[in-house]
Protein backbone atom coordinates (compact mmCIF):
# COMPACT_ATOMS: atom_id res chain seq x y z
CA UNK A 1 0.00 0.00 0.00
CA UNK A 2 2.68 2.11 1.26
CA UNK A 3 4.81 0.89 -1.41
CA UNK A 4 2.45 1.54 -4.28
CA UNK A 5 1.26 5.13 -3.23
CA UNK A 6 5.52 5.91 -3.03
CA UNK A 7 5.84 4.51 -6.43
CA UNK A 8 2.88 7.13 -7.50
CA UNK A 9 4.16 9.96 -6.21
CA UNK A 10 7.85 8.99 -7.94
CA UNK A 11 6.07 8.88 -10.83
CA UNK A 12 4.38 12.16 -10.64
CA UNK A 13 7.63 13.84 -9.91
CA UNK A 14 9.35 12.31 -12.40
CA UNK A 15 6.84 12.83 -15.14
CA UNK A 16 6.59 16.67 -14.06
CA UNK A 17 10.46 16.84 -14.77
CA UNK A 18 10.63 15.41 -17.74
CA UNK A 19 7.70 17.43 -18.77
CA UNK A 20 9.11 20.82 -17.73
CA UNK A 21 12.84 19.59 -19.01
CA UNK A 22 10.98 19.10 -22.44
CA UNK A 23 9.12 22.44 -22.05
CA UNK A 24 12.56 24.01 -21.47
CA UNK A 25 14.69 22.45 -23.77
CA UNK A 26 11.77 23.29 -26.69
CA UNK A 27 11.51 26.93 -25.41
CA UNK A 28 15.41 27.58 -25.63
CA UNK A 29 15.54 26.88 -29.06
CA UNK A 30 12.79 28.29 -30.15
CA UNK A 31 13.29 31.91 -28.83
CA UNK A 32 17.04 31.15 -30.56
CA UNK A 33 15.37 30.71 -33.59
CA UNK A 34 13.26 33.69 -33.37
CA UNK A 35 16.18 35.99 -32.24
CA UNK A 36 18.60 34.67 -35.07
CA UNK A 37 16.53 34.10 -37.84
CA UNK A 38 17.87 36.69 -40.26
CA UNK A 39 15.02 39.45 -42.21
CA UNK A 40 14.95 39.71 -45.41
CA UNK A 41 12.68 41.99 -46.20
CA UNK A 42 16.23 44.51 -47.39
CA UNK A 43 16.82 42.22 -49.79
CA UNK A 44 17.39 43.83 -52.78
CA UNK A 45 14.94 42.42 -55.22
CA UNK A 46 15.22 44.85 -58.10
CA UNK A 47 18.60 44.57 -58.71
CA UNK A 48 18.57 40.98 -58.64
CA UNK A 49 16.18 40.88 -60.94
CA UNK A 50 18.10 43.94 -63.48
CA UNK A 51 20.06 41.97 -66.26
CA UNK A 52 23.30 44.07 -67.33
CA UNK A 53 26.37 44.89 -65.19
CA UNK A 54 25.93 49.27 -65.48
CA UNK A 55 22.10 48.76 -65.05
CA UNK A 56 22.26 46.53 -62.09
CA UNK A 57 25.12 48.75 -60.33
CA UNK A 58 22.98 51.83 -60.59
CA UNK A 59 20.01 49.90 -59.49
CA UNK A 60 21.97 48.50 -55.73
CA UNK A 61 23.77 51.27 -55.70
CA UNK A 62 22.21 54.41 -57.16
CA UNK A 63 25.32 55.68 -58.88
CA UNK A 64 27.83 54.15 -61.83
CA UNK A 65 31.11 52.40 -60.84
CA UNK A 66 34.34 53.83 -62.36
CA UNK A 67 37.35 50.89 -63.41
CA UNK A 68 39.87 50.99 -60.51
CA UNK A 69 42.95 48.49 -60.48
CA UNK A 70 43.46 48.32 -56.36
CA UNK A 71 40.27 45.65 -56.93
CA UNK A 72 42.34 42.31 -57.27
CA UNK A 73 40.29 39.42 -58.29
CA UNK A 74 40.94 35.91 -58.24
CA UNK A 75 38.90 33.56 -60.22
CA UNK A 76 40.38 30.50 -63.15
CA UNK A 77 41.12 31.87 -66.48
CA UNK A 78 38.67 28.48 -67.88
CA UNK A 79 36.14 26.98 -65.37
CA UNK A 80 35.24 23.64 -66.74
CA UNK A 81 32.19 23.85 -64.69
CA UNK A 82 30.07 26.76 -64.97
CA UNK A 83 28.19 25.49 -61.76
CA UNK A 84 30.80 26.28 -59.54
CA UNK A 85 33.38 28.62 -60.23
CA UNK A 86 34.79 29.83 -57.30
CA UNK A 87 35.48 34.00 -57.22
CA UNK A 88 37.75 35.57 -54.95
CA UNK A 89 38.18 39.46 -54.52
CA UNK A 90 39.90 41.61 -52.55
CA UNK A 91 40.82 45.40 -52.42
CA UNK A 92 43.22 47.76 -51.14
CA UNK A 93 40.17 50.57 -51.20
CA UNK A 94 40.20 52.28 -48.20
CA UNK A 95 36.88 52.08 -45.85
CA UNK A 96 35.14 49.52 -47.95
CA UNK A 97 31.40 49.12 -46.86
CA UNK A 98 30.18 46.95 -49.91
CA UNK A 99 30.90 44.42 -52.24
CA UNK A 100 29.06 42.99 -55.38
CA UNK A 101 29.71 40.11 -57.85
CA UNK A 102 27.96 40.34 -61.34
CA UNK A 103 28.06 38.11 -64.39
CA UNK A 104 27.48 39.87 -66.70
CA UNK A 105 25.69 37.34 -69.57
CA UNK A 106 23.82 35.61 -66.61
CA UNK A 107 19.78 36.58 -66.90
CA UNK A 108 20.08 38.83 -64.00
CA UNK A 109 23.66 40.06 -63.46
CA UNK A 110 23.69 39.89 -59.82
CA UNK A 111 25.15 37.79 -58.21
CA UNK A 112 25.49 38.43 -54.87
CA UNK A 113 26.26 41.55 -52.76
CA UNK A 114 27.94 42.05 -49.14
CA UNK A 115 27.78 44.40 -46.30
CA UNK A 116 31.27 44.84 -45.15
CA UNK A 117 30.86 46.79 -41.56
CA UNK A 118 33.57 48.21 -39.50
CA UNK A 119 36.46 45.56 -38.66
CA UNK A 120 35.51 43.68 -42.11
CA UNK A 121 38.77 43.01 -43.88
CA UNK A 122 37.46 44.02 -47.63
CA UNK A 123 37.55 40.06 -48.59
CA UNK A 124 35.48 37.59 -49.72
CA UNK A 125 35.20 33.99 -51.89
CA UNK A 126 32.26 32.83 -52.83
CA UNK A 127 31.36 30.00 -55.74
CA UNK A 128 28.73 31.55 -58.44
CA UNK A 129 27.23 29.66 -61.11
CA UNK A 130 27.44 31.05 -65.09
CA UNK A 131 25.55 29.82 -68.10
CA UNK A 132 28.55 30.42 -70.95
CA UNK A 133 31.83 32.39 -71.26
CA UNK A 134 31.34 35.66 -69.76
CA UNK A 135 32.69 38.73 -67.65
CA UNK A 136 33.07 38.45 -64.24
CA UNK A 137 32.55 42.38 -62.61
CA UNK A 138 33.52 42.70 -58.82
CA UNK A 139 31.85 46.23 -57.83
CA UNK A 140 33.68 47.87 -54.28
CA UNK A 141 31.82 50.82 -52.44
CA UNK A 142 34.85 52.55 -50.96
CA UNK A 143 34.34 55.92 -49.54
CA UNK A 144 30.81 56.05 -50.86
CA UNK A 145 31.90 55.69 -54.40
CA UNK A 146 31.83 52.68 -56.39
CA UNK A 147 34.92 51.11 -58.04
CA UNK A 148 34.89 47.88 -60.57
CA UNK A 149 37.48 45.52 -61.86
CA UNK A 150 36.67 43.06 -64.52
CA UNK A 151 37.74 39.35 -65.53
CA UNK A 152 36.65 37.16 -68.47
CA UNK A 153 36.20 33.64 -67.70
CA UNK A 154 35.74 30.73 -69.96
CA UNK A 155 33.10 28.47 -69.38
CA UNK A 156 33.80 24.58 -71.13
CA UNK A 157 30.30 23.03 -70.03
CA UNK A 158 31.76 19.73 -72.09
CA UNK A 159 34.89 19.64 -69.35
CA UNK A 160 37.75 19.30 -72.04
CA UNK A 161 39.54 22.30 -70.54
CA UNK A 162 39.54 23.38 -74.20
CA UNK B 1 18.67 16.99 -37.37
CA UNK B 2 22.27 17.80 -38.00
CA UNK B 3 23.03 21.67 -38.78
CA UNK B 4 23.19 22.93 -42.92
CA UNK B 5 26.33 25.04 -41.87
CA UNK B 6 29.39 23.53 -41.61
CA UNK B 7 31.67 26.65 -40.20
CA UNK B 8 35.28 26.78 -39.67
CA UNK B 9 36.81 30.26 -37.72
CA UNK B 10 39.98 30.48 -37.19
CA UNK B 11 41.60 33.67 -35.41
CA UNK B 12 45.75 34.59 -36.46
CA UNK B 13 47.71 38.03 -35.75
CA UNK B 14 44.03 39.91 -34.42
CA UNK B 15 42.17 38.19 -37.92
CA UNK B 16 39.83 35.82 -37.88
CA UNK B 17 39.38 33.99 -41.16
CA UNK B 18 35.72 32.29 -41.58
CA UNK B 19 34.67 29.91 -43.55
CA UNK B 20 31.45 28.14 -44.38
CA UNK B 21 29.85 25.41 -46.20
CA UNK B 22 26.18 25.55 -46.61
CA UNK B 23 23.96 22.64 -48.01
CA UNK B 24 21.06 24.19 -49.99
CA UNK B 25 20.08 23.20 -53.18
CA UNK B 26 19.86 27.24 -54.46
CA UNK B 27 17.70 26.01 -57.64
CA UNK B 28 17.63 29.04 -59.88
CA UNK B 29 14.10 28.49 -61.49
CA UNK B 30 15.27 28.58 -64.83
CA UNK B 31 16.40 24.95 -64.93
CA UNK B 32 13.83 22.34 -65.61
CA UNK B 33 13.66 18.93 -64.15
CA UNK B 34 13.47 15.58 -66.34
CA UNK B 35 10.36 15.57 -66.96
CA UNK B 36 10.57 19.07 -68.32
CA UNK B 37 8.84 21.03 -65.65
CA UNK B 38 10.90 24.17 -64.11
CA UNK B 39 11.89 23.31 -60.84
CA UNK B 40 10.74 26.72 -59.07
CA UNK B 41 13.48 29.28 -57.49
CA UNK B 42 14.68 28.21 -53.85
CA UNK B 43 17.88 29.81 -52.63
CA UNK B 44 19.02 31.54 -49.56
CA UNK B 45 18.33 35.41 -49.62
CA UNK B 46 20.19 36.60 -46.68
CA UNK B 47 23.32 35.15 -44.73
CA UNK B 48 24.69 37.07 -41.63
CA UNK B 49 27.79 36.56 -39.18
CA UNK B 50 27.23 37.91 -35.89
CA UNK B 51 30.04 38.47 -33.11
CA UNK B 52 28.99 39.71 -29.65
CA UNK B 53 25.50 40.66 -31.01
CA UNK B 54 27.35 42.62 -34.18
CA UNK B 55 26.81 41.99 -37.70
CA UNK B 56 30.15 41.16 -38.92
CA UNK B 57 29.31 40.09 -42.51
CA UNK B 58 26.02 39.94 -44.11
CA UNK B 59 25.39 38.21 -47.38
CA UNK B 60 22.93 38.86 -50.00
CA UNK B 61 22.37 36.12 -52.42
CA UNK B 62 20.50 35.55 -55.53
CA UNK B 63 20.41 32.50 -57.41
CA UNK B 64 23.25 32.61 -59.51
CA UNK B 65 25.49 31.66 -56.18
CA UNK B 66 26.50 27.76 -56.93
CA UNK B 67 24.45 24.82 -55.08
CA UNK B 68 25.24 24.38 -51.60
CA UNK B 69 27.12 27.72 -51.26
CA UNK B 70 30.90 28.34 -49.89
CA UNK B 71 31.98 31.83 -48.26
CA UNK B 72 35.02 33.14 -46.99
CA UNK B 73 35.21 36.59 -45.42
CA UNK B 74 37.63 37.66 -42.87
CA UNK B 75 37.44 40.27 -39.76
CA UNK B 76 38.91 42.14 -36.76
CA UNK B 77 37.98 42.50 -33.26
CA UNK B 78 37.11 38.43 -32.36
CA UNK B 79 39.49 36.72 -30.18
CA UNK B 80 39.79 32.96 -29.65
CA UNK B 81 37.70 31.26 -27.86
CA UNK B 82 34.31 33.70 -28.84
CA UNK B 83 31.28 32.52 -30.47
CA UNK B 84 29.79 32.98 -33.84
CA UNK B 85 26.79 32.98 -35.38
CA UNK B 86 26.31 32.22 -38.54
CA UNK B 87 22.27 32.39 -39.75
CA UNK B 88 20.21 31.78 -43.47
CA UNK B 89 17.44 32.67 -44.55
CA UNK B 90 15.95 31.66 -48.00
CA UNK B 91 13.09 32.71 -50.52
CA UNK B 92 10.86 30.25 -49.25
CA UNK B 93 11.11 31.56 -45.72
CA UNK B 94 12.97 28.28 -44.22
CA UNK B 95 15.67 29.88 -42.15
CA UNK B 96 18.87 28.18 -40.57
CA UNK B 97 21.49 28.93 -37.97
CA UNK B 98 24.46 27.99 -36.16
CA UNK B 99 27.02 28.59 -33.56
CA UNK B 100 30.89 28.15 -33.68
CA UNK B 101 33.61 28.82 -31.48
CA UNK B 102 36.90 30.89 -32.99
CA UNK B 103 39.91 28.36 -32.63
Amino acid sequence: MIDQRRRGFLKGVLGAGVASFALGSGMIPLRVEAATTPDASNWPKKAFNTPGVDETISELYGMDATESDKISMDLPTIAQNGAVVPVTVETTLPNVTGIALLVAKNPNALAASFDIPEGTMPFVSNRLKMAETTDVVAVVISDGKAYKATKNVKVTVGGCGG
Amino acid sequence: MASSIRVRAVENGGVTSLKALVRHPMDSGFVKDSAGNVIPAHFIQLLTITHNGKDVFVANWGPAVSKDPFLECRFKGAKKGDKLTISWTDNKGESDSTTATIA
